[in-house]
């Protein structure tokens, strides 16, 4: 199996507080792979270290390595802009631009410098059906975004994401703002992104991660307990806190 | 119980009171302003009035035309507002969005600062500095004059703009740049193509109150614009709505057709205002509806 992102004792400080301590994990290519653990435990710092929008936070200091295709992506010589154009990131609350359908999706591209129109029609197409709602807003482009569901305006996002051609999708919590319906589509839509992307997801729906997730990673007071088969990980913890964590028995 | 609920009935009766002496204030002055600008108009005509080229209220056959007033009151607005919109929208993208926590408590109590300076100080210094500074320097036999006017009222409307950008620009969700940034656009990319868009109701609140406050504007411009009713141009001294007020009130008798006509200038430039305070409640309705 080939992996994508690989982590080598990745510490991260913000300020006097360690949230993260010494992880070591690699996540492989064309997966699902879930963050789990309770609040506070660093999923969500440690995701979003994977594309180090930590850097925009003051006084985070990192320590160790992340290996994203064969480099090391704190090195001095990586363009982060870059990176993170590879690493997409959707996040918890949908947060689509307030701006037209069309522009939102263009956005990235448009950053990315392209400007011939035919293209844009294009790429503003295909992401919108690799996110599963172009038959929604076809008849719309040129409406606000905001006009949307939030279901709607997520998978927006998503789509906004994917139109800059990512490797690696991070998402955090993407559907804890939504109703049922909206997550299961989301779900599915995840579900099958995985055929051309790498998805990193954080969650606090355990059966979201039993659903849709091949890898399962329990994190728990900045350290990374366990890391597995999402199976196996549900049904034979090899740690205690593990186990007491998916049964519920706090978190 | 029922002496709470009279207390509680004359304390709102008290604050309705005193929230109806503003609203009182505004409507005497409105009516006055209309009563008294009105008949000069009628005596003068309309057209003759606000397109009239010459200001002759003294001379044995009076001419009371406004339009250099109303044109210099414009032009210089609109200088000011070309040299300070720009200046002040970058500092306002710098304080919000790049500025250090140091540099901007600086940055910003300089231009509270310069908020708080009274209007006769800017003339002041525009009389002392900028006057024979602009008279040597383009080599004028006057430096008063429009030019002077344009850049003091640049300087006076900065505050107005800077500080109303920047709370514009800071309200902008986190959550939008974010984003922006997660699709790989630089930072700087991000504050114009994203902040600046989602703020452009506030900024152009800010700019639109700059405007207010160069067209009112009377003491700064009447010591450095020269003051003399010609028609706008950049070298000459002119004249302003406001200042074509002030210079003339104290020595015109009262009843006299040149009094009347000062109030007539007075309600053209209460006009002009109303416009500009509309246009500003507009746009800050639209940057509430957000």
């Amino acid at each position: 199996m080939s992996y994508i992102v690989t982590t080598e004792k990745l510490n991260l400080w913000y300020g006097e507080t360690h949230a993260l301590k010494d992880i070591n994990i690699s996540i492989p290519k064309n997966s699902i792979t879930a963050l789990i653990g309770p609040s506070g435990c660093g999923k969500s710092t440690f995701l979003r270290t994977l594309n180090r929008m930590n850097d925009l936070i003051q006084n985070v200091s990192t320590q160790g390595k992340i290996i994203y295709n064969g480099q090391d992506i704190f090195d001095k010589n990586v363009d982060v802009n870059e990176l993170r154009r590879n690493v997409g990131m959707v996040f918890q609350k949908p947060n689509p631009f307030p701006m037209s359908i069309y522009d939102n999706i263009a956005y990235g591209p448009r950053t990315h410098g392209i400007t011939n129109r035919a293209r844009l029609d294009e790429l503003v197409e295909e992401s919108l059906r690799g996110a599963a709602i172009w038959d929604e807003v076809k008849d719309r482009l040129k409406k606000n975004a905001l006009g949307l569901s939030g279901g709607q305006q997520q998978r927006i996002c998503i789509a906004r994401a994917l139109a800059v051609k990512p490797e690696v999708l991070l998402m955090d919590e993407p559907t804890s703002a939504l109703d049922p319906i909206s997550t299961s589509r989301i779900e599915e839509l995840i579900l099958n992104l995985k055929e051309k992307y790498t998805i990193i997801i954080v969650t606090h729906n355990m059966q979201q991660a039993v659903r849709i997730s091949d890898n399962t990673a329990f994190f728990l007071l900045g350290e990374l307990i366990e890391f597995g088969e999402t199976e196996k990980v549900f049904s034979y913890p090899k740690d205690k806190r593990t186990e007491d964590y998916i049964t519920g028995r706090f978190g | 119980m029922k002496k709470k609920r009279l207390f509680e009935s004359a304390v709102q009766g008290i604050f309705l009171l005193l929230g109806l002496i503003t609203v009182g204030c505004v409507l005497i002055i409105s009516v006055y302003l209309i009563v008294s600008g009105i008949p000069a108009i009628k005596e003068i005509g309309l057209f003759d009035f606000l397109f009239g080229r010459e200001w002759q209220s003294t001379s044995s056959n009076p001419k009371f035309g406004i339009l250099p007033f109303i044109l210099t009151s414009v032009y210089g607005t609109a200088g000011a507002i070309v040299i300070g919109v720009p200046i002040g929208f970058f500092t306002a993208v710098y304080l919000s969005k790049l500025a250090g926590k140091r540099i901007r408590a600086a940055i910003e109590t300089a231009v509270n600062l310069l908020a708080g300076i009274p209007s006769v100080v800017y003339g002041l210094v525009g009389m002392l500095v900028l006057v024979p500074g602009i008279r040597s320097l383009f080599n004028i036999p006057d430096g008063a004059s429009l030019l002077a006017a344009i850049i003091v009222l640049a300087v006076m409307i900065l505050p107005s703009i800077i500080k109303v950008s920047v709370t514009a620009l800071d309200s902008v969700p986190k959550e939008y740049e974010d984003a922006s940034l997660a699709l790989g656009a630089t930072p700087v990319e991000t504050y114009f193509k994203i902040s600046v868009p989602a703020a452009k109701s506030g900024i152009a609140a800010s700019v639109v109150l700059g405007v207010g406050r160069a067209i009112g504007e009377a003491m700064a411009v009447m010591m450095v614009a020269g003051n003399v009713a010609n028609m706008p141009s950049i070298f000459q001294s002119v004249r302003f709505l406001t200042t074509a007020v002030a210079s003339e009130m104290a020595y015109s008798s009262p009843g006299s057709l040149q009094r009347n006509a000062l109030f007539s200038i007075a309600l053209v430039l209460f006009l002009f205002i109303m416009l500009i305070n509309a246009a500003l409640n507009f746009f800050l309705k639209r940057e509430k509806g957000k």
